[in-house]
């Protein structure tokens, strides 16, 4: 397999441009014999969708939520970056685009990147125009704060909740064009299987969680937009019910799979409290203008945090990074209070955790101006923990939060299957080996609204205008037999463990063999424990009920049964890659001080696997990074 | 720490529900409601029963998909949060919890705790939106909106959508609801031009879909998880019969 980045020739502020002008269009009558399949409806997926209706093609919307408007891109708290330079600090879109890139390790394409920092203003139009209320100054322009690995203002945000505002903006014009009849709406259904007829992606089944029933869905494309993979670590701060299955499906049936190892493992999470615990909570790294983050200086050190004098405490990223200080980007501070914990000075219960401070901030700015800021964020704080952040500082510890690697695309959001495009999160594309800070929201966004209304039109151009194939097609019939076959199994083993605990063994596999640092040994046996533990799953699994009635155990059995191939594959590509880059620290390539040490020279390029059956390896293909404007440059952050 | 639970069982909406008790046991009082729940289920599924179905998704108060009536209050007895931020703190030792899902004459139960919200769709789809065709839109700066009017659209702006308000209503009424969303683009100047024919297609979609009428009681506002202010059901109320009013006089085609 030729994995074809399609990038356009030319200078790089003109590629996106140039490739829009040499793209095919459909012409305006013929729009609406296309069929376009959206799996998702969160920022990417709802964007996408009402985009593509208001040009005119017919367009069918699923979700496995209630509502679209529930998508996992609502829990984003701290905000979405734009080039706008409202502030006249510096910023550019060559600024923002460089920030990306470096932020990611330089392990991102610069084109795509690029392009995400050109169409970034327009994204914040769109969004005031559909009446997202950011928040504004006295005088009623734009207000702006700056955000974690960044140095100028160029974050926008709405209180502690700028997903939801920017998601019910997405969904609003996603529910006007459901109103209107031009997109249909399939809320309740869960994608099950990919369709692909003669190598192209034409159709989906999926299974409605409330009545059981599994059904056929042809089109002439399939988009997905269904989010990352981070619930594989079991413990994260995903949604519950966030999973890999549509995105691992495609996979499965042809699209190779980018980058899986790379984990954004962000550093302000709440500290898992006990066994219990379902999920973690993130706390808006916004938190970190004004807190700092300190453990004691002393190994043990169980006084209150109160307690401990100033020149007693360490803080170790003023310390260690006295330019970005607590600013400094994600992957760098959570390995920061690793180590910090590691070297036995962690903090709390558990000890796996560390201070964050508001003392200084309230003395400078007062309770209020504290209050205005992260009022919200203080307020989930002390319902979970019952501790007040205005008394005393708030204890945090990183948790898995984004996953940069997905499904593989090209140039125009095309999957290694012609046909099915991946938006938002599931994709790999823009944020190489580390995602920087309110730069999801971002490059969801954009994909849906100012990419893909671009780009899948070049490719419907060329599939005849006959009608999306018939639903009893083989390949159809083939993929539901599958599915079927796949729901029985797992209702029919009457095994004895629960479908729980098998997911939280695997997230402790994953955790402690590929999670924030990494060995060979380590990566080495959790490729032999995912493999022998997945066994026992099929073999042991109870899963109760019924297929057709609503089944919340068959759903989260499937979701589980797919991450065990994937958790696997995330080892192999760890393993495979023998450097540190971003979200990817390997302990053995590190520098004195402890910092992650890239191998430009023989690891510049995406790591792509392809599926080659259920008990043979991957194969590995590589896609190398060339890059024509940014000089690769050791990430200092000092 | 240990509670009873009274659940309400109901296999699907054609069926009859009725309530099954469940003792919890060795609970820790930092567990969330829900955590509480997911212990009950493993147990029941060790045991071969069938686990208790509820709504939830991201456990951190936003999504707005978890819909408990706990104690015959919409997401248990706190104020401001939903039911996946209700913690077992809350309650005592030897406690005996009623657990319901959110019902209203618009909300069919479909199995166990969830209930059928898809009335609320309607009510948007007739109306909750701005017509923004992405790529037409001008410099988000170009029209500047005053702080405190950018504020209160916010305000309005937080709704989760979770149904608490209907549930908690006696004529379950989505009118807090139907508020918030019309009145957060109602208040913003981009809203302006759809402003009247927003509110009359969004109330006439929540008669239709089946909801009762308002009667000030406010339970919906107290129940709220993010707090909305009944106030916006009096803006509602002024828009809508602005609205009315305006289509009385409105021009007639020459």
């Amino acid at each position: 397999m030729i994995l074809d980045s399609k990038i356009p020739s030319g200078p790089l502020e003109k590629k996106w441009d140039k490739h829009i002008m040499d793209g095919k269009l459909v012409n305006p009558a013929n729009k609406r014999k296309y069929e376009v399949i959206v799996v998702g409806t969160g920022l990417a997926g709802a964007s996408a969708a009402s985009s593509l209706a208001e040009l005119g093609y017919t367009v069918k919307a699923f979700t496995f939520h209630d509502s679209p408007r529930r998508a996992h891109s609502i829990s984003a708290q701290g905000g979405i970056n734009a080039s706008k330079n409202y502030q006249n600090d510096g910023d550019s879109v060559y600024r923002l685009f460089y920030d990306t890139v470096k932020g990611g390790d330089f392990r991102s394409r610069e084109a795509n990147v690029y392009r995400l920092a050109q169409v970034s203003s327009n994204i914040i139009d769109q969004c005031t125009a559909l009446g997202v209320p950011f928040a504004r100054e006295y005088g009623g322009l734009l207000a702006n704060r700056s955000f974690g690995g960044a140095q100028v203002s160029r974050t926008f945000y709405a209180r502690g909740q700028t997903g939801q505002q920017l998601l019910l903006g997405a969904y609003s014009g996603l529910s006007r064009q459901i109103g209107l009849g031009n997109v249909q709406s399939f809320p309740n259904n869960e994608m099950l299987e990919l369709v692909v007829i003669d190598g192209h992606a034409r159709g989906i089944i999926t299974r409605n969680v409330i009545t059981g029933a599994i059904e056929r869905h042809s089109a002439h494309s399939v988009v997905l937009a269904t989010g990352g993979y981070g619930n594989v670590f079991y413990l994260s701060t995903n949604a519950l019910n966030c999973n890999v299955t549509a995105a691992w499906r495609a996979h499965r049936k042809g699209a190779v799979f980018a980058n899986p190892c790379y984990t954004q493992i962000h550093p302000t999470c709440i500290p898992v409290s006990g066994d219990y615990q379902s999920k973690l909570t993130l706390m808006s790294e916004s938190l970190r203008n004004d807190g700092r983050i300190w453990a004691p200086l002393k190994q043990g050190d169980k006084r209150p945090p109160n307690q401990i004098p100033e020149d007693e405490r360490d803080y170790y990223l003023e310390r260690k990074y006295p330019s970005f200080g607590n600013l400094a980007p994600r992957d760098i501070s959570s390995r920061a209070a690793k180590e910090a914990c590691d070297d036995g000075r962690g903090v709390g219960e558990t000890g796996l955790g560390v201070y964050l401070d508001f003392k200084d901030a309230i003395a400078r700015l007062g309770e209020d101006t504290i209050r205005e800021r992260y009022g919200n964020l203080f307020d989930i704080y002390h319902e979970i923990t019952g501790e007040s952040a205005y008394q005393q500082p708030m204890r945090i510890y990183p948790a898995v939060h984004y996953t940069m690697g997905g499904l593989w695309v090209d140039y125009n959001l095309m999957s290694s299957i012609p046909g099915c495009f991946v938006l938002g999160e599931a994709n790999y594309s823009d944020h190489g080996a580390n995602r920087l800070g309110a730069s999801a929201l971002m490059q969801g966004l954009a994909d849906g609204y100012f990419v893909l209304p671009y780009t899948l039109p070049h490719y419907l151009a060329d599939v005849p205008r006959d009608p999306a194939p018939p639903t009893d097609h083989l390949e159809f019939v083939k993929a539901e037999e599958d599915v079927v076959e796949r729901t029985n199994k797992l209702l029919d083993n009457n095994g004895k463990q629960t479908v729980k605990s098998f997911h939280k063994r695997l997230g402790k596999i994953m955790w402690d063999k590929c999670g924030m640092a990494r060995n060979k040994a380590g990566l080495e046996e959790a490729i032999k424990q995912i493999p022998e533990l997945r066994e026992e799953f099929h073999a042991d699994v109870r899963v109760p009920g019924t297929v057709k009635d609503l089944n919340q155990s068959l759903e989260i059995a499937g979701r589980v049964a797919d991450f065990f191939e994937l958790g696997e594959l995330m080892c192999r590509d760890a393993l495979a890659r023998e450097e540190s880059c971003g979200g990817h620290f390997r302990e053995e390539y590190q520098s004195e001080e402890g910092e992650a040490t890239r191998n430009d020279a023989e690891y510049a390029h995406v790591s792509a696997w392809e599926w080659k059956g259920k008990d043979q390896p991957p194969e590995h293909h590589k896609e190398p990074l060339e890059y024509e404007s940014v000089k690769l440059a050791t990430r200092s952050y000092k | 720490m240990k509670v009873t639970l009274r659940v309400w069982r109901q296999k699907d909406s054609q069926s009859a529900g009725q309530f099954e008790e469940y003792d919890a046991d060795g609970l820790n009082p930092n567990m969330s409601f829900l955590e509480m729940l997911d212990v009950v289920n493993e147990t029941l599924t060790e045991k071969g029963d069938e686990p208790i179905a509820f709504a939830h998704d991201c456990r951190e108060g936003i999504c707005g998909t978890c819909s408990c009536m706990i104690d015959g209050k919409p997401h248990g007895p706190e104020s401001g949060v939903t039911t996946c931020q209700t913690y077992m703190r809350s309650f005592k030792d030897g406690d005996v919890i009623t657990v319901e899902p959110f019902r209203g004459s618009a909300f069919p139960v479909q199995r166990d705790l969830i209930t059928d919200r898809d009335a609320f769709e309607k009510i948007m789809q007739a109306g909750g939106f701005i017509t923004a065709r992405a790529g037409s839109c001008q410099d988000a700066n170009a029209l500047p909106i005053a702080k405190d009017v950018a504020d209160l659209a916010m305000d309005a702006a937080s709704c989760v959508g979770c149904g608490a308000c209907v549930a908690a209503c006696k004529n379950s009424s989505a009118m807090l609801f139907v508020s918030a969303k019309a009145g957060q683009l109602n208040l913003l100047p981009q809203g302006q031009p759809e402003k009247d024919s927003r509110v009359l297609n969004m109330v006439a979609a929540m008669d239709e879909a089946g909801f009762g009428n308002c009667t000030n009681q406010y339970e919906c506002s107290a129940a709220c998880p993010k707090l909305i202010s009944e106030e916006f059901i009096s803006k509602l109320n002024r828009d809508y019969l602005v609205a009315s009013v305006k289509g009385l006089f409105e021009s007639k085609a020459l």
